[in-house]
């Protein structure tokens, strides 16, 4: 298998005396492991800016901190590390001290090569299985969110269909639309459904990371790349190997940070900030925005090339005002969404309320509809939501009267105002600059009563 | 053109290094010669507290012999060695670099209390052989089992495994030799 590029288990030596430490060194670097060794504590905690480090060989007796005190120091840094306590003296209360503290296990020097081996071996595929164990958590609840996707609509089963076959590929998938419709929901969709689904999908906001720290987040930095880079971190495409990476709002993202960018999509190959080592991951990526692309490409803020790359296979999700015939829908589910986690008995929505619900824009679009169930939730007197729980804004937009007489006119015009302003009187007489007994008269004269 | 030199360090069963040489010279498909010119002292080597020679010691001493040898040097003994952590090793090689020694003490039957079998001794005795300088051509452990680079630490896992290099392993060793040419 020396031919072939297997994934690197890494070891750290901690022992005070030089042959051991040199010893070890050699033995498993000829298993293929990166190795590296530390004199003492100060210097292993040093090492650990390196890391992180899958396997760590503790010596208990060292001068300064002990082995002991160490391994408490580094679990601080690196709870995942697996630690393995070395001892000259067979000495049972450190070793059981080391266990209780959770040593993975203890050797004595001189340790028996076969011993040795083997332990290092389970040790290593005990950490795979932890690790693998987090991501699988980390999966499942990934998969808990991802059911969210609700719709009925032409437009929606279209949108589903896409997601859908482009699932089945590895090509990379960008998903267009109005802020608050849903990109990030369609992207884990995918993920999901496709072949990557045992591997993480990895989300960044491109648009929420300050320019300076992007890099870093999706790259990875090594220690001391830049102030306040105490230990080595590995990027989001590091993250993403195996899985899928989720650039949200790419439309945003510098020229610099194009350039690179492009390159990692055509290589999948990069370097952590401030580092020399070529990292090798394979994603698929998939990305959203909610600008004009390509406006943006004619203007010259966005590469062409990069745009390309990107737009391979684009799902566009319609807006929520063109699909309205999901609207009663998500309010239902958000509705039992909520219902279950305030625990309150509202388990329905008036006619009239939903009514106003189909009337209203959405300019925010799905997360305005949670936000605005949300909200009613709180108020809502049980067992259902009315117009009244609902948001001022949803006030039905003004239309012109079928009527266009002068009168007709007027009575729309005062109506809107008056609702618009909470019936207050002077304000509303105020804005249509009139008195405010011309106001009354007008309201008397055409009828209108205050809800 | 780059060969291969087996330096005998006493004690040692000078027949066992005649029949390494033509099994070695096989394998490798490399000039493969016996040094008779130096006797390496080994007691530096030696550790009077574990009765056991330090492998380390002795690749140091090799260098020192041998110190711009265009080539691999193998030293081999019958000794029980040892480094310091463990407590024993077959052998030891600089990967990637140019000497390995290689000890006969564990290989034999005998020493498991079994009477004594030279073909089995003889099998063993090449593949750690080719192992130790396969680590000076670069080659870390294999995970094929059958190639002989797979990590062996008692002589089951030598006898398991076959005498020769697996596929990826032998294009290396063979890159390495003709990048010498």
């Amino acid at each position: 298998m020396n031919g072939k590029p297997t994934k690197q288990n890494s070891i750290l030596i901690v022992d005070d005396e030089i042959v051991v430490r040199d010893s070890l060194s050699k033995w498993f670097k000829q298993d293929n492991y990166r190795v590296d060794s530390a004199e003492d504590a100060a210097h292993a905690l040093k090492k650990m800016g390196c890391g992180p480090w899958d396997i760590i060989l503790l010596d208990i007796k060292m001068p300064g901190m002990s082995g002991l005190e160490l391994q408490q120091r580094l679990r601080e840094i690196d709870p995942a590390a697996t630690i393995i306590m070395i001892t000259a003296f067979a000495s049972v209360e450190s070793a059981v001290q080391a266990l209780k503290e959770g040593a993975f296990d203890y050797v004595t020097k001189p340790v028996d090569p076969d011993h040795l081996s083997h332990l290092v071996q389970k040790a290593i595929q005990h950490k795979k299985l932890a690790d693998e164990n987090a991501q699988l958590r980390q999966h499942i609840s990934e998969i808990m969110r991802s059911e969210d996707i609700v719709g009925s609509s032409p437009q929606m089963k279209k949108v589903i269909e896409m997601a859908k076959t482009v699932a089945q590929t590895d090509t990379t998938a960008m998903i267009r639309g109005e802020s608050g419709s849903g990109k990030e929901i369609i992207a884990r969709a995918i993920h999901a459904n496709s072949a990557r689904r045992y591997f993480p999908i990895i989300a960044v906001n491109c648009g929420a990371v300050p320019e300076t720290l992007l890099e870093s987040e999706l790259f990875g930095h090594e220690k001391g790349a830049f102030t306040g880079a105490q230990y080595r971190r590995k990027g989001k495409f590091e993250m993403a190997d195996g899985g899928t990476i989720f650039l949200d709002e790419i439309g945003t993202i510098s020229p610099k940070m194009q350039v690179q960018l492009l390159r990692v999509i055509e290589t999948k190959q990069f370097t952590r900030v401030g580092g020399n080592e070529v990292i090798a991951s394979d994603f698929r990526i998939i990305c959203a925005t909610n600008h004009d692309l390509e406006a943006a490409v004619k203007a010259g803020t966005f590469r062409e090339d990069l745009y390309y790359r990107l737009n391979v296979f684009t799902i566009f999700i319609p807006p929520l005002r063109e699909r309205k015939a999901d609207i009663p829908l998500l309010a239902r589910h958000f509705l039992t969404r909520y219902t279950i986690s305030m625990n309150k008995p509202v388990k329905d929505i008036s006619p009239e309320a939903m009514d106003m619900m189909v009337r209203y824009d959405w300019p925010g679009n799905v997360r305005e509809l949670e936000n605005v169930i949300e909200r009613a939730m709180v108020l809502a007197a049980p067992p259902s939501i009315r117009p009244d729980d609902l948001p001022f804004q949803l006030i039905p937009k003004h239309h012109a009267p079928a009527d266009e007489s002068i009168d007709a006119v007027e009575k729309t015009h005062i109506e809107h105002v008056l609702a618009k302003y909470g019936w207050n009187i002077t304000h509303s007489a105020r804005i249509l600059d009139i008195d405010r007994v011309t106001l009354y008269n007008k309201i008397a004269k055409y009828g209108l009563i205050k809800p | 053109m780059s060969s291969l030199l087996l330096v005998p360090i006493p004690p040692v069963e000078i027949e066992h290094i005649l029949l390494l040489r033509p099994a070695l010279q096989s394998t490798l498909n490399i000039e493969t010669a016996i040094d008779e010119s130096i006797h390496l002292d080994i007691a530096a080597a030696f550790d009077a507290y574990r009765n056991q020679y330090n492998s380390s010691v002795l690749l140091t001493s090799l260098q020192e012999h041998f110190p711009h040898y265009n080539g691999k040097i193998l030293g081999i003994s019958k000794v029980d060695f040892f480094v310091p952590v463990l407590t024993y090793v077959f052998g030891e090689a600089q990967l990637n670099g140019t000497y390995a020694v290689v000890s006969t003490y564990r290989l034999s039957d005998t020493l498991y209390g079994l009477p004594e079998n030279t073909q089995r001794f003889i099998e063993r005795f090449r593949k750690e052989a080719v192992h130790e300088l396969g680590h000076t051509f670069g080659l870390y452990h294999c995970l094929d089992y059958d190639c002989v680079m797979h990590s062996s630490t008692t002589v089951e896992d030598i006898d398991i495994k076959g005498d020769n290099f697996c596929p990826a392993c032998g294009k290396i060793v063979k890159r390495h030799l003709h990048a010498r040419l």
